[in-house]
């Protein structure tokens, strides 16, 4: 097979698994929510465990009315919920989900990881200008805010494991992990991997830094005046961004498709890794309550930026001297 | 693969836009954003020489125009902002005077 | 097939840059640029520079344009450039001149191609940019840093100034 269809199909395979991937996490984290807060959660529609509430929610969103506000910027409007998933999907594209099994194991993967991923707030700006309501634009202001505050933290913590392993490429950080997975490593890796999971929660506005969706304050953020399925693509593109960043934790620090059992299992252990650093995130979102902004951005910059630049520093004296690889 | 000089007459289109931007334009913000866009323009032209030449210096370029339109951004907006707050407007022609 | 790629790319370039020169809207102007951010970013890679095309995309779009967007919002945009410009005629002297200006860059190009040895491999991969930005060019990348905080002292002063 030529190279370039082998990778079409890749991407084709990919992105399919990750969208019915994405719609049945929703499930997962409803499911895991309601437990949390002593409820059931979804129950009737696929009994009896709601199995096809993913389904019916996507049918339902489907045939709901699409309505643009009158006074929206209709081509920024429209084009915004696009904007939004495209980075979100894009993300999965240097993940390798076994040794070469992937779209494309760049040899800068983390770093188009990180780049791609720093472009969703494009379209979440957008969503929020267009719609032309003051609860999205204040939301936007928010998020603008908020992304640039934690982009920093969240590059400089997945920077640790590229330090230690010595390289960009994911499917090398992993084999660095053979020994040692890295949020096992001696106070580096626990620390990164503290500094991550706290820079993903405000990277993908959850709870504790969710000022941008706040409801009681912003009734949905910057997609209140979506509906449909533009909705539809907002949420998926949430989902697929928050699934991403789970995969790309559970590759630096939990060490990737590595677990006992035959090689097959490899990918198996991927997703169960990156549903363990979800449900990690998820459980922070149903615990705490919404802090302010003043608070966000104080924590970033005061708490979370210097310290990660620190242990940066610090990792790259170990490195330095220890020479790379665990 | 693609010739060098075709990078470089795109460098040179994308970069005669800037300059008209920057000239017809009575908003700073636009203007600013047309001269991000003659630096991206040259940075295209340095990489394609870079490529051209065979090593890494043209990518080095490039690398401290990114860091030092990222300076000339956060500084330029800062005056903008200033300008903006003590005059409420926002066009170039307003800016005559070198102080008030 | 390459070639088919850089047209599409450059055509969407040039596209976005117009689109940023004549749209009236500051915040349509700064999605083009992010446009035009993007395919710049992608014709790096065609180029083999991938670590630029990262730090690209990093840079510009992730940071650059977010701090634009944030001062268009801040400054309320759509209502400066209204009414009648008093230097039309001036200012549409830009066109044939930029024109013009356009033309002879081209026939620069045009005239400084000759026959070259096709160049070895580039070395664009991070190792290669890190290796020179570390030793030859170590100087100016300390400078860098000093000129950045320069930078950021400066605004934060600008930005306390109360009148």
């Amino acid at each position: 097979m030529p190279p370039l269809a082998w990778h079409a199909l890749m991407a084709f395979i990919v992105l399919n698994a990750i969208l019915g991937l994405v719609a049945y996490v929703t499930l997962l984290e409803r499911k895991f929510a309601a437990r949390m807060q002593s409820r059931i959660g979804p129950y009737y529609v696929g009994r009896p465990h709601g199995w096809l509430q993913p389904i019916a929610d996507a049918l339902k969103l489907m045939l709901k009315e699409d309505v643009v506000p009158t006074a929206a910027d209709r081509g920024v409007y429209n084009l915004a919920p696009i904007v939004f998933l495209v980075p979100c999907i894009l993300i999965y594209a240097t993940i390798p989900f076994a040794p070469d099994l992937g779209v494309a194991d760049l040899n800068i993967g983390v770093l188009f990881f990180l780049a791609v991923s720093s472009l969703e707030i494009v379209g979440l700006f957008m969503g929020g200008w267009g719609s032309n309501n003051k609860y999205a634009l204040l939301s936007a202001m928010r998020a603008v805010n908020q992304i640039i505050s934690y982009d920093l933290p969240f590059i400089f913590a997945a920077l640790v494991p590229v330090l230690l392993a010595g390289s960009l490429q994911m499917s090398t950080i992993v084999a660095a992990q053979q020994g040692l997975w890295f949020v096992a490593y001696p106070v580096f890796g626990q620390l990164a991997f503290v500094a991550f999971v706290v820079a993903t929660l405000a990277a993908e506005n959850r709870v504790p830094f969710d000022i941008l969706e706040a409801e009681s304050e912003l009734v949905a953020g910057f997609r209140v005046e979506y509906s449909g399925m533009k909705f539809a693509l907002i949420q998926l593109g949430e989902y697929a961004h928050m699934l991403g960043t789970s995969f790309l934790g559970a590759l630096l620090f939990l060490g990737g498709w590595l677990g006992p059992g035959p090689a097959w299992l490899g990918p198996l252990w991927f997703l169960l890794k990156a549903v363990l650093v979800f449900l990690l995130v998820t459980w922070v979102r149903w615990s705490f309550v919404r802090i302010r902004v003043d608070q966000i951005l104080a924590i970033s910059w005061k708490v979370l930026l210097p310290a990660s630049i620190l242990l940066l520093f610090a990792t790259g004296l170990w490195v330095a001297t220890r020479g790379a690889g665990a | 693969m693609v010739a060098e000089s075709w990078y470089v007459a795109l460098s040179a289109v994308l970069f005669s836009i800037g300059v008209v931007g920057v000239v017809v334009r009575r908003n700073p913000l636009v203007m600013f954003m047309s001269i991000e866009l003659m630096l991206n323009a040259a940075n295209l032209a340095f990489v394609a020489f870079g490529r051209r030449a065979g090593n890494a210096d043209g990518q080095i370029a490039v690398f401290f125009v990114m860091a030092v339109a990222a300076a000339e951004v956060a500084v330029g907006l800062a005056i903008i902002v200033t300008v903006f707050r003590l005059r409420r407007r926002l066009s170039v022609d307003d800016l005559s005077l070198m102080r008030w | 097939m390459t070639h088919a790629a850089f047209l599409v790319i450059a055509a969407l370039a040039v596209a976005s840059a117009l689109g940023l020169v004549l749209r009236r809207n500051a915040i349509h102007g700064a999605l083009f640029l992010v446009v035009n951010l993007g395919s710049v970013a992608a014709l790096y890679l065609t180029l083999g520079a991938e670590f630029l095309a990262a730090v690209q995309v990093i840079v510009y779009a992730g940071a650059i344009m977010v701090l634009f967007v944030f001062a268009i919002m801040v400054l309320i945009p759509g209502k400066e450039e209204t009414g009648l410009d008093p230097r039309r005629g001036w200012r549409l002297l830009a066109l044939p001149v930029g024109a013009l200006l356009a033309l002879q860059l081209l026939l620069v190009v045009r005239a400084g191609v000759g026959p070259v040895a096709p160049a070895a491999a580039v070395p664009g991969g991070v190792e290669a940019v890190a290796r020179l930005l570390f030793t030859r060019y170590l100087l100016p990348f300390e400078l860098t840093s000093v000129l950045l905080l320069a930078a950021m002292v400066g605004v934060l002063l600008l930005a306390r100034r109360r009148v």
